[in-house]
């Protein structure tokens, strides 16, 4: 077992936002998140990768308490990539990708760190964008190149943060297409949160369905995205139907308040 | 074609890309070290042709035989005098003040993640002011009237322009303040100092305040060998500490999490560069007053050259800062000799429409 959280919570002064969070991360599998907005989606994953810290529980990664390890040991097994990354000095696509090697040299990279770089560039296609300025490409390119920087920390879990939000219908398919072929080709786990809920039971393994900061119910995408369930936990009437061995789901309408 | 043939050509093609991008880097890399040794032959360039320039005109290759003759005996004739006590310091007072102030600039922009940051708007200048107006205007350690002790007013220069800075990290230990809340702690250090220095200044001695101001806005005039080895030991403690951090502002600049993904200790991080620019551009501005507008358009203007990698950076606009000061303080007093403008002056008036000049040639949002 990868990653391992038991009875997990996390507030601020005197509002709960993650209580009772159990779960757990197995190598070669993409773990979807969803869940309506405000269902502590983010905070989840921020407390894995102890951006924030959780006042109660533990979180061990390969049997290893989080908490107990330095943060560059933090960095050699966890990659996250947070929503909605604004840097302020634009870097090469190349030099942005280089940051992810900081865990494993000190102040100037290697040749077999440019090395590393030059493996992800060619794993996620953007050979030809590695001298343009990231600030340059497309929002999609963008996403690459940042699941590309997390990638070369050479971490077995990768945190991805609603990473297609943003992203229009092509880009999306292909964000989540090199997310697969990652874990097909390196065997790392990964946990995405996502909105769309067809390409969540597309595209990932098991689902885990948030709400009100608890975990609402974990399994197979057609096990999880039931009409009850999305009645229940996002107030959405929705048609689901099958689609292959996939639930296809159409929204509806919103419950009707009493 | 077959299958088998057919992976080798992927391959082969996968192979010349590589090759490709090597290339590239590399090209991208030693196009910064030009850059930088560029700048550092225009900056001996430069202090060549000031040690030349001044109320009477040395030429060129005496000003180099004075030099060195200088380096190892005492100055005896006027022209050694003028050159080895007069204009050599003040040219190397120059260069460490820009050099200082570049890097300090730089330093702020890099883990403040914010174009605005540098020492003025931090409120480190308007700090140091307020300390040097203090010491002018209470006349402290005069030995004759409307005096005051030199020494006392580096050391209280010094103490204040530390002050803001030291309200900033209160700020960060305090709470986990966003860049941006942190740029505003310094502007509003940078109001209140301003503001108090306003205030000592209405019930004082006009002459007092007028060396004040003048004070404030920068000057070389009054460089010797004896400012010269304190400011360069504070540029030697400071620099390799700042040097050793640049990776780390680096992947700062992707923003905070992401940083703290990679294994950055983000609050540790921005403190420590923090302080020793704080230090750094204290123990600069404390010996030559408050030189605006270097240490915000160093950094701008070679990253507009060379990129954000601060490992580049820091040298680059250390080097062009010092190249600025060098040219600024000639231009200050030749153009109207024997009057001498104050440099802070110059630096603004010739610094801003080159400023103004390259970003509107610039398309990038942030070049």
């Amino acid at each position: 077992m990868r990653l391992e959280i038991k009875d997990m919570e996390f507030g601020y002064a005197s509002v709960t936002i993650l209580k009772d969070v159990s779960m757990e991360l197995v190598e070669s599998e993409v773990l979807g998140v969803v869940g309506p907005n405000g269902a502590g989606k983010s905070t989840l994953i921020r407390c894995i990768d102890r951006i924030i810290s959780p006042q109660k529980g533990s979180i061990l990664v390969d049997g290893i308490d989080i908490k107990k390890m330095s943060s560059t040991d933090r960095a050699k097994k966890i990659g996250y990539v947070p929503q909605g990354i604004a840097q302020i000095f634009p870097t090469t696509v190349f030099d942005t990708v280089l940051m992810g090697r900081r865990p494993h040299f000190g102040w100037w990279s290697r040749k077999e760190d440019n090395e590393k770089v030059l493996d992800m560039l060619e794993l996620l296609n953007l050979e030809q964008f590695a001298m343009r300025g990231i600030n340059e490409l497309s929002g999609g390119q963008q996403q690459k190149v940042f699941i590309a920087r997390a990638l070369t920390q050479e971490a077995d879990i990768l945190l991805l943060d609603e990473p297609v939000s943003a992203l229009d219908i092509r880009h999306q398919l292909e964000v989540l297409n090199v997310i697969r072929s990652v874990v097909k080709e390196k065997g790392i786990s990964v946990m995405i949160s996502i909105h769309d809920l067809n390409l969540a039971s597309r595209f990932t393994d098991r689902l885990l369905l948030m709400c009100d900061g608890q975990i609402f119910a974990t399994g197979s995408s057609s096990s999880i995205l039931t009409p009850e369930n999305i009645k229940q936990v996002y107030g959405v009437e929705a048609n689901v139907s099958k689609f292959g061995d996939r639930n296809y789901i159409a929204p509806d309408k919103p419950v009707e308040e009493k | 074609m077959t299958a088998s043939s057919e992976t080798i050509s992927k391959q082969e093609i996968a192979k010349t890309k590589r090759a490709q991008i090597r290339g590239l880097y590399k090209k991208s890399i030693n196009k910064k070290i030009y850059f930088i040794f560029f700048l550092f032959i225009l900056m001996i360039i430069f202090a060549g042709i000031a040690a030349t320039l001044g109320s009477y005109e040395i030429s060129f290759t005496e000003v180099y035989s004075i030099i060195f003759h200088c380096m190892f005996n005492n100055a005896e004739t006027y022209e050694q005098y003028t050159v080895w006590e007069l204009r050599l310091p003040r040219i190397l007072l120059a260069i460490l003040a820009g050099a200082g102030l570049g890097i300090a600039g730089t330093m702020m922009q890099g883990i403040l993640r914010n174009p605005l940051a540098e020492p003025y708007t931090m409120g480190i200048a308007s700090g140091a002011g307020f300390g040097a107006s203090l010491v002018i205007i209470l006349g402290v350690g005069a030995e004759y009237a409307g005096g005051y002790s030199r020494y006392a007013l580096i050391a209280s220069s010094f103490i204040f322009a530390l002050v803001p800075a030291v309200v900033v990290l209160a700020i960060v230990l305090h709470r986990k303040p966003s860049p941006g809340v942190l740029v505003l702690a310094g502007i509003s250090m940078l109001y209140i100092f301003s503001a108090l220095t306003m205030l000592i200044q209405v019930p004082a001695d006009p002459n007092a305040v007028k060396v004040a101001q003048f004070w404030a806005v920068g000057s070389l005039e009054r460089a010797s060998w004896l400012d010269i080895f304190p400011i360069s030991l504070v540029l030697a403690c400071c620099v390799p500490l700042l040097m050793w951090k640049t990776w780390d502002i680096n992947i700062l600049n992707a923003g905070d999490e992401t940083a703290e993904s990679i294994g950055i200790h983000v609050k540790r991080t921005r403190i420590f560069v923090m302080m020793i620019s704080a230090v750094l551009t204290a123990g600069v501005v404390c010996f030559v007053g408050a030189i605006s507008f270097v240490g915000l358009i160093a950094p701008h203007i070679c990253r507009m050259f060379i990129g954000a990698d601060n490992r580049f950076l820091l040298p680059a606009s250390a080097l062009f800062g010092a190249v600025l000061l060098l040219l600024a303080d000639t231009i200050a007093r030749t153009i109207a000799a024997p009057l001498v403008i104050p440099i802070g002056i110059v630096t603004a008036i010739m610094g801003t429409p080159l400023f103004l000049y390259l970003i509107l040639k610039k398309k990038g949002e942030y070049w």
